[in-house]
């Protein structure tokens, strides 16, 4: 399937360019000074309507607790039985209507105000139109990892988003549909929106518009198991043209073979197919995340390692040093096999 | 007049064999032994729980630890979470229940005395059914695991395709029996305050201890009962092949939330309306006023008890209900907080002009004051959906209900500890000793639970076994560890403080801080029938008018 | 500090209480009766929300035929209980003995009506709680209330049983009037069942 992209990168197939263009993407990486995941930090429209309904509540409730705290402060201090008391009980006071007038009445006003604020925001959230040009994507989620699937644009990929910047004036912003293939799990980058939860047979949706380039961390926010802590988020906010240029590398089918077919070849007649797909050779499992530009991803399993040749040899040698409790079984294979497997994966560009 | 109680044949000390004595506990029906029962196993049980969260902070002190592996820190807070509210806090709530409202109400012993045994085995038999799950669940991972799914265990994590062996199945049955010992023991308290108040106690004249156990009973008896239908679901889902929770199949994950929050919430509001009562008892009597504005505090309690039932959903706003659903609840939710505020108010307002003694359990009342100021802030901003839906499954949420939870319950209960222990046990316990463990806990408490927000505005989730450094959440998690350790030893300087005064404290008497409600004018510790003779009362402080009988309060009810 | 109150006499007022409370044993089975409608509850609210959302398998319009006979001994045992419980309060204990024995035959009958349904849908019509979400909410459902029923029988076998050995008497109507209460709910829940599942369901 062709990208939608610009035709310009057309029969630029050059592996060094495709390598180029789509690195771009690692300069921007712009950390707010406090943490990546910092929630007051946004970066995308929905996190920032929240940002600004959340300094809102918080000057109110902050205001009450200014006034109640002082209140609580004072009387604790003013009328503390002194040493010199002299044993009579103080006035009993049973209770002013006006009084509880007041302190029902205000309340209320409050509750009003912040409620109002709140729904303004739920509706412009959750009933937004969804404009033409926005970028739709699939997000599957998976005990412990994420997929990835562009029905548009014909990629396929796992635990690392890629999605373009978003212009205010012009925006082009993605559509995530939400699904699961196993338990419950929840897509959460804080400083581009908030969480939405992966309920199987309950799709949902959220979208984001990212206005700055660079990479933004999050992770799973709903108890999914054992490795629930390392179903890590990376989405890549790239330039359009950074973002095309994936696109396109990302709907090229494997190369494969050569040097490393030893390798392909045990992928192939062993287990791994049953849970993997290499578009353009016999795998084509879905248990396990897609394969087929493994080399395009910064990290392996879901963000729990750097995508380095020890890493993945590591990994398949046995998973659980890396993430326990991951439903990757540990392969049992000799040093010869892992060598020339991790070969071949290395050429999965 | 003689101001002892008359011996019973069997009450001298030390002449009865342990076989005997341990027989008497075992098949008491008395309701005060029952408390005491109720209160001991959940101080076992804190301990228990206490070690389970300790475990969790120390894996959490620094990012990427290897204390514990994921699998046991996932059964570390699935087992924190249950125990402390279904073995800690439910018990003890209502051992204190058990033990007083007879007493406030006067009357001789509980509605049902037998039923009240039988709940308090029931509650007990669920505790041990759940930790038996380490020993006797055979899992994937060897011989005997506890659960792991979380102390909510959303479907379809319980079904037995994601949790194999039995460890789920020891949560469900140990929630299920000891499900039925909370509802028995609701309708004892509904019965009996009901049924069994003393002539001329109107429920307009009953201590609002009675009042707030009185609503907690019937939210109870409301909430507790979907908990167990949806765990029978689970069971049949499980076991008999049903599909109630099975996505697979058409069924719903959703549901299954629906079901477990309509009983979660209430069940929040089952845990503070008590610590409220304490409150409500312990800060009249230190500033030497009653309470300020009884009509409004019961109609806040009643209009709490509604509201509770119509908010469950605010659990649930990331899960996609749409955006109608989401309103509705953020209305409800944000409705709620209105009476709970004017409590707050009117606490405060009985402090106002009164006179002020800071005995320990005073410190406690004062600091659940503040601290519930603050979590029902936190609150606030939860319940704004949009909000919520960064901050929810954060540990901005945990830090919330430990607020909650340990801030307002356990500083309360603490408080109920002081104040009516000379009356349980007939000593008084040392003041000095008191206030140190008031500080070192209200330190502790702080230095964990404050910070413990932060790391969740900086976007960490809740149950992770570790976490990625570079996020910004270190310092935070550091402190947040510490500060259990200040915890640690203000409960065990609580404990000494306990046994020790029971063994050589100074004699209480009845009264010992010239209070007004009708436990008072009892031996300490009372009798087993209570009252010689049943009172007659003729305002909400029946003391107050017999030590005031040319000011008493019904000229002014 | 004044003497304590269990040790000072009291005057009690000369008039009598202004108001007598309820029994104890009222009060507790209204409790009960309301603990046990919010677990039905839940299964009512689980059945109408997964009405036409099996995926496969028998529908409900396919099997089930309401039970209109067995409704009709079902709620017929709802009065011959007042009946039963009346004439106790009358003195009248052979009356009340035939009474509360029709009770017990028309729930019996009730359980048989239950039990040859069942056995249909299960070995005549394939249904079963794993089947689909029809079977498993139904089953559970009904079977929720069959439960109920069974346990209210026993209860009241074992007054049968008391009444036979002569212990039964007039004084203890206000007991007996406790069960029944739990009786008519029993009762209550079925025509809810009945509605959801033979009337809204089909």
């Amino acid at each position: 399937m062709q990208s939608r992209g610009s035709n310009r990168w057309h029969g630029l197939r050059s592996p060094i360019l495709l390598c180029v263009c789509c690195s771009t993407t690692a300069v921007a990486d712009r950390v707010s000074p406090l943490s990546p995941t910092n929630i007051f930090a946004p970066a995308s429209t929905p996190a920032k309507s929240i940002l600004g309904l959340s300094l809102f509540v918080l000057a109110v409730t902050g205001a009450i607790f200014l006034v109640v705290f002082t209140l609580l402060l004072y009387s604790v201090v003013k009328f503390r039985k002194r040493k010199n008391d002299d044993g009579r009980e103080p006035p009993q006071v049973y209770g002013s209507n006006q009084v509880e007038l007041a302190w029902t009445v205000i309340p209320v006003l409050i509750v009003v105000a912040l409620f109002m604020a709140t729904a303004r925001v739920i509706a412009s959230v959750q009933k937004t139109a969804r404009p033409e040009n926005a970028i739709e994507v699939i997000a599957i989620g998976h005990q412990f990892w994420w997929e990835y699937r562009y029905p548009g644009l014909g990629v396929v990929t796992a635990n690392e988003l890629h999605v373009p910047v978003s212009d205010t004036n012009n925006p082009t912003p993605t559509l995530i549909t939400l699904l699961s293939a196993d338990t419950d799990h929840s897509f959460w980058v804080p400083r581009l929106a908030g969480k939405t939860d992966l309920i199987p047979n309950h799709p949902n949706s959220m979208w984001i518009d990212p206005h700055e380039i660079g990479v933004y961390l999050g992770q799973c926010a709903q108890y999914c198991g054992t490795q629930h802590a390392k179903m890590l988020l990376r989405v890549y906010v790239q330039s359009r043209e950074d973002f095309d240029c994936w696109v396109q590398q990302q709907t090229l089918p494997s190369k494969g073979g050569g040097r490393a077919s030893a390798g392909q070849h045990i992928f192939e007649t062993t287990a791994c197919i049953s849970c993997h797909t290499v578009a353009g050779s016999a795998a084509n499992g879905r248990f396990g995340p897609d394969l087929t530009h493994l080399m395009s991803r910064d990290t392996i399993a879901a963000g729990v390692a750097t995508n380095t040749p020890e890493h993945l040899r590591q990994w398949i040698q046995n998973p659980d040093a890396i993430k326990p409790g991951s439903l990757m079984p540990a392969m049992q294979l000799s040093d010869q096999e892992l060598d020339a497997l991790t070969a071949y994966l290395e050429t999965l560009h | 007049m003689s101001t002892e109680s008359i011996p019973w044949p069997s009450a001298t000390a030390g002449s009865r064999s342990f076989v005997d004595t341990l027989h008497e506990w075992v098949t008491t029906v008395d309701h005060k032994r029952l408390g005491l029962l109720y209160i001991a196993y959940a101080l076992v049980f804190l301990l228990i729980g206490g070690i389970e969260a300790i475990v969790i902070r120390i894996q959490l002190i620094r990012p990427h630890n290897d204390f514990v592996s994921p699998q046991v820190f996932n059964r570390m807070f699935t087992m924190h979470g249950t125990t402390m509210i279904f073995f800690v806090v439910m018990p003890v709530l209502f051992g204190f229940a058990n033990y007083l409202i007879p007493l406030m109400v006067g009357a001789r012993d509980m509605a049902f005395p037998r039923l009240n045994a039988f709940s308090f085995w029931m509650t007990a038999f669920g505790g041990l059914v759940l930790y038996f799950s380490l020993i006797g669940a055979n899992g994937l991972y060897g011989a005997g695991n506890a659960p792991d799914v979380g102390w909510f265990a959303y479907a379809p994590l319980t079904s037995q395709t994601f949790s194999l062996g039995h460890s789920t199945d020891f949560w469900t049955l140990a929630l299920l029996v000891s499900g039925f010992g909370s509802v028995g023991t609701a309708i004892n308290i509904i019965a009996t305050i009901v049924c069994l108040r003393c002539p001329g106690m109107t429920l307009a004249k009953m201590p609002l201890f009675a009042w707030l156990n009185l609503v907690m009973a019937g939210l109870v008896i409301l909430a507790v009962s979907p908990l167990t239908a949806a765990q029978i679901m689970l069971l049949v889902d499980r076991y008999l092949g049903g599909h109630f929770f099975d996505t697979q199949a058409g069924g719903s994950a959703v549901i299954w939330m629906h079901f477990f929050w309509i009983f979660g919430h209430p069940e929040v509001y089952v845990l503070v309306l008590p610590a409220f009562a304490f409150a409500s008892e312990i800060i009249p009597v230190f500033s030497r006023k009653p309470i300020f504005g009884y009509p409004v505090m019961v109609g806040a309690t009643v209009a709490i008890g509604f509201i509770s039932m119509s908010v469950w959903a605010h659990h649930m706003f990331t899960v996609g209900m749409g955006a109608a659903a989401n309103t509705f609840f953020v209305i409800s939710t944000m409705a709620i907080a209105v009476p709970t505020g004017i409590k707050i108010f009117n606490w405060l307002a009985t402090m106002w002009g009164g006179k002020l003694e800071f005995k320990t359990a005073m410190l406690f009342c004062v600091a659940f004051l503040f601290q519930f100021l603050v979590a029902g802030l936190t609150g606030v901003m939860l319940s704004a959906a949009p909000f919520n839906w960064q901050l929810g499954n954060s540990y901005f949420v945990v830090a919330h209900f430990h607020y909650v939870i340990v801030g307002a319950i356990l500083f309360t209960l603490f408080g109920a500890f002081y104040y009516w222990f000379p009356k349980m046990s007939g000593k008084m316990y040392s003041e000095t000793v008191g206030k140190l463990h008031f500080w070192l806990f209200f330190i502790g408490f702080h230095l964990t639970f404050d910070f413990m927000h932060i790391p969740g505005l900086l976007g960490m989730p809740r149950r992770i076994y570790t976490y990625e450094p570079g996020r910004g959440w270190d310092t935070w998690n550091l402190i947040v560890t510490i500060g259990v350790f200040f915890q640690a030893a203000g409960i065990l300087v609580f404990l000494v403080n306990l046994l020790w005064s029971y063994y050589r404290g100074k004699p209480a008497g009845s009264d010992p801080w010239d209070a007004w409600t009708l436990e008072w004018s009892t031996n300490s510790p009372p009798p087993a029938y209570n009252f010689a003779l049943i009172p007659t009362v003729e305002s909400r402080r029946p003391l107050w008018d017999l030590k005031h009988p040319d000011d008493p309060d019904w000229k002014y009810e | 500090m004044s003497a304590p109150l269990n040790a000072t006499a009291l005057t009690l007022p000369a008039q009598e209480l202004a108001w007598k409370p309820p029994s104890r044993g009222r009060v507790g089975i209204y409790a009960l009766i309301a603990a046990e409608s919010a677990i039905f509850t839940i299964f009512v609210v689980a059945y109408l929300f997964y009405i036409g959302k099996s995926l496969s398998g028998p529908m409900p319009r396919e099997v089930l035929s309401p039970p209109i006979f067995y409704t009709v001994c079902l709620l017929s045992s709802s009065l011959t209980i007042h009946f039963a419980t009346t004439t106790l309060r009358g003195g009248r204990v052979r009356s009340f003995a035939a009474w509360l024995l029709l009770t017990i035959a028309l729930g019996a009958i009730f359980l048989y009506g239950t039990a040859s349904e069942w056995h249909r849908l299960i070995y005549h019509d394939g249904l079963t709680v794993t089947t689909n979400l029809f079977g498993t909410t139904y089953f559970s459902l009904v079977g929720l209330h069959g439960f109920h029923v069974i346990v209210g029988l026993v209860c009241l076998c074992i007054v049968m049983a008391l009444t036979l050995f002569g212990l039964v008497k007039q004084e203890y109507a206000e007991r007996v009037e406790v069960l029944s209460l739990y009786w008519h709910f029993v009762d209550a829940v079925w025509i809810v069942v009945f509605t959801v599942v033979y009337v809204i369901g089909r």
